[in-house]
């Protein structure tokens, strides 16, 4: 036998909720919904023991809120849901943008428009994910394809909200969501937690949105002293609003750069195979696992295929792709969507990609794949 | 060569294949120490509804999650049995419940039409366990995963004071196995 005392079987939504208690997090607020619910249905029995606080709120909105209150007074807060809840929570998500609040927001795919099909996968929200929530806003999207990556991607997700104080979206699937596949635990020591930096002014001299050489302002947390003013209406380094067209611009510019100058510690993606190859299989979440299968066939048969696998889906990996490009013809994206990022690759790379989609509730599967590289006229 | 067995579980959602199919991808890779992964696609009713629960079990990493070429299918209903024959790779094996499936199809796959449920209905005293007497039944037809890691995984599936229940639909399903094979 080799059974290791720390490997188990578990789905990626266990994976999700036991990784967020690494990272940190104290407070789940959510309101069920399939295929997210066993995320909420193991918080609620693992939080308590952990001193943290599970709410099961009316709706998607007050959750949202919720997490928004929870995070301002210092608890690494995160909220999980799927398509319709999503919808409901995008007001909300551009306040966390806004008000600069460090935030996980996870959403399980599943099929849509609307209630769509409740129990099946989907990519459809990705784009939703990016621009959802109205305004130039600043957010982090990322999309793991395995249980192992669910986990490790949680944490990495927390880090990214408390460094950078802003909402991350976790983007799963149902398939990573209800998989359940054998994970060696890793040790707590092996991750890196990252919290939000707190300042070190007074309370009579702090600015709560000061302008600063990192732009991202140091925080303070509520209920210690600090009394500061928080506001989705467009402010200035006080928090309260104003209407001042120069302050107003310096905002929306810091809040947007914030992410943008430091796309280059965000930005996250694996190639395989790609230094030789004439095909490149661009691919993320579930249908990554479709991508390296139908790659490894391929290979088999004589054909030159890499993958890129992208992780972090925003910001998006343009200058990658770029170079990719010059020496690689053809892109194909296999999307559980009608080509939602494969428009955002051939920006990249300056030509048609070649689209292989699903909107039926399927898993994309190997051959669909391997159809298309076949059909490349080289 | 690489080693790769796709299980194929398929009935109407209640019928506990889910759980039957989380437990044969524990025993196989916490158990037994090879890889697997357990993967399930139903319905949105709680019961009733066609569910279908795949387990692929490798010595590689698994990255293609569904069963495309079914190495072991498993009918508990005859619709599934008729949607789902076509998908058995040849020499496979086809098992369905005799009392669900009154026409089995031919192929090049060998049929085994077993009273499932009936065993658990009379032998174990109840039809719920039948999940588990079909256990029994794949472990004992395929030897793809050892008798002591699905024992092991039963114990660390099934509620609390239904083990000896559960152990004993198992044995049942081993027994069934060995009559007919």
């Amino acid at each position: 036998m080799t059974n290791k005392p720390n490997a188990k079987l578990m789905t990626g939504n266990e994976a999700c909720a036991e990784a967020a208690l690494v990272a940190g997090m104290r407070f789940f607020a959510g309101y069920p919904i399939t295929p997210s619910t066993e995320i909420a249905e193991l918080l609620s029995r693992r939080l308590p023991q952990l001193d943290g606080t599970f709410i099961q709120m009316e709706d998607e909105i007050a959750s949202m809120a919720a997490i928004i209150g929870a995070s301002l007074a210092g608890v690494k807060s995160m909220t999980a849901t799927s398509g319709p809840g999503f919808s409901l929570m995008q007001e909300n998500i551009g306040y966390a943008a806004m008000a600069e609040v460090p935030c996980v927001i996870v959403n399980v795919q599943r099929g849509g428009p609307s209630t769509g099909l409740p129990t099946l996968p989907s990519q459809g929200d990705v784009m939703q994910a990016r621009w959802g929530t109205h305004g130039d806003h600043p957010v982090i999207v990322v999309a793991p394809s395995t249980v192992r990556e669910t986990y490790d991607w949680t944490i990495k997700a927390f880090n990214f909200a408390e460094k950078y104080r802003v909402p991350v979206i976790l983007l799963l699937d149902e398939i990573v969501a209800h998989i359940s596949e054998k994970i060696v635990y890793p040790k707590d020591e092996e991750f890196e937690l990252v919290s939000r930096k707190i300042t070190e002014k007074d309370p009579a001299s702090y600015l709560p949105y000061e302008n600063t050489d990192s732009d991202i302002p140091p925080f303070a947390e509520f209920g210690v002293g600090y009394r500061y003013h928080v506001t989705g209406l467009s402010h200035d380094e006080t928090g309260f609003p104003t209407n001042n067209p120069e302050k107003v611009d310096k905002l929306n510019r810091r809040l947007n750069r914030k992410i943008e100058r430091y796309r280059s510690e965000i930005i996250h993606y694996e190639e395989s195979f790609l230094d030789e190859a004439d095909i490149c299989v661009v691919a993320y979440g579930s249908a990554a696992r479709s991508a390296y299968r139908a790659a490894s066939d391929a290979r088999k048969l004589g054909y030159k295929v890499g993958i890129f696998h992208i992780f972090v889906l925003w910001p998006f990996p343009y200058e990658a792709l770029s170079q990719i490009a010059r020496r690689v013809k053809f892109f194909i994206a296999p999307e559980m969507n009608l080509g939602q990022i494969a428009h955002e690759i051939s920006c990249a790379i300056k030509r048609e990609v070649i689209k292989v989609n699903r909107v039926d509730g399927g898993l994309i599967t190997p051959n669909e794949i391997l159809e298309k590289i076949k059909n490349v006229q080289l | 060569m690489s080693f790769r067995y796709e299980f194929r579980l398929s009935g109407s959602g209640g019928q506990g294949l889910i759980l039957a199919g989380k437990i044969l991808a524990e025993a196989a890779a916490i158990f037994d120490g090879k890889n697997a992964t357990q993967s399930q696609s139903y319905g949105p009713e709680a019961r009733g509804g066609s569910s279908r629960s795949e387990v692929i079990v490798s010595d590689e990493e698994i990255d293609y999650p569904k069963a495309v070429n079914i190495d072991l299918l498993l009918c508990f209903t005859q619709e599934a049995c008729d949607k789902y024959c076509t998908d058995i790779k040849d020499n496979g094996i086809l098992l369905v419940d005799k009392n669900y499936v009154t026409k089995t199809p031919k192929g090049r796959f060998k049929v085994y039409s077993l009273p499932i449920t009936e065993i658990a209905e009379t032998k174990i005293g109840k039809a719920l366990v039948a999940n588990i007497v079909a256990l029994g039944v794949i472990t004992g037809l395929t030897g793809i995963i050892s008798q002591q890691a699905v024992e092991s995984a039963i114990l660390s599936r099934v509620p609390k004071g239904t083990e000896e229940l559960n152990l004993k639909a198992f044995n049942a399903g081993i027994e069934l196995a060995q009559q007919a094979g």
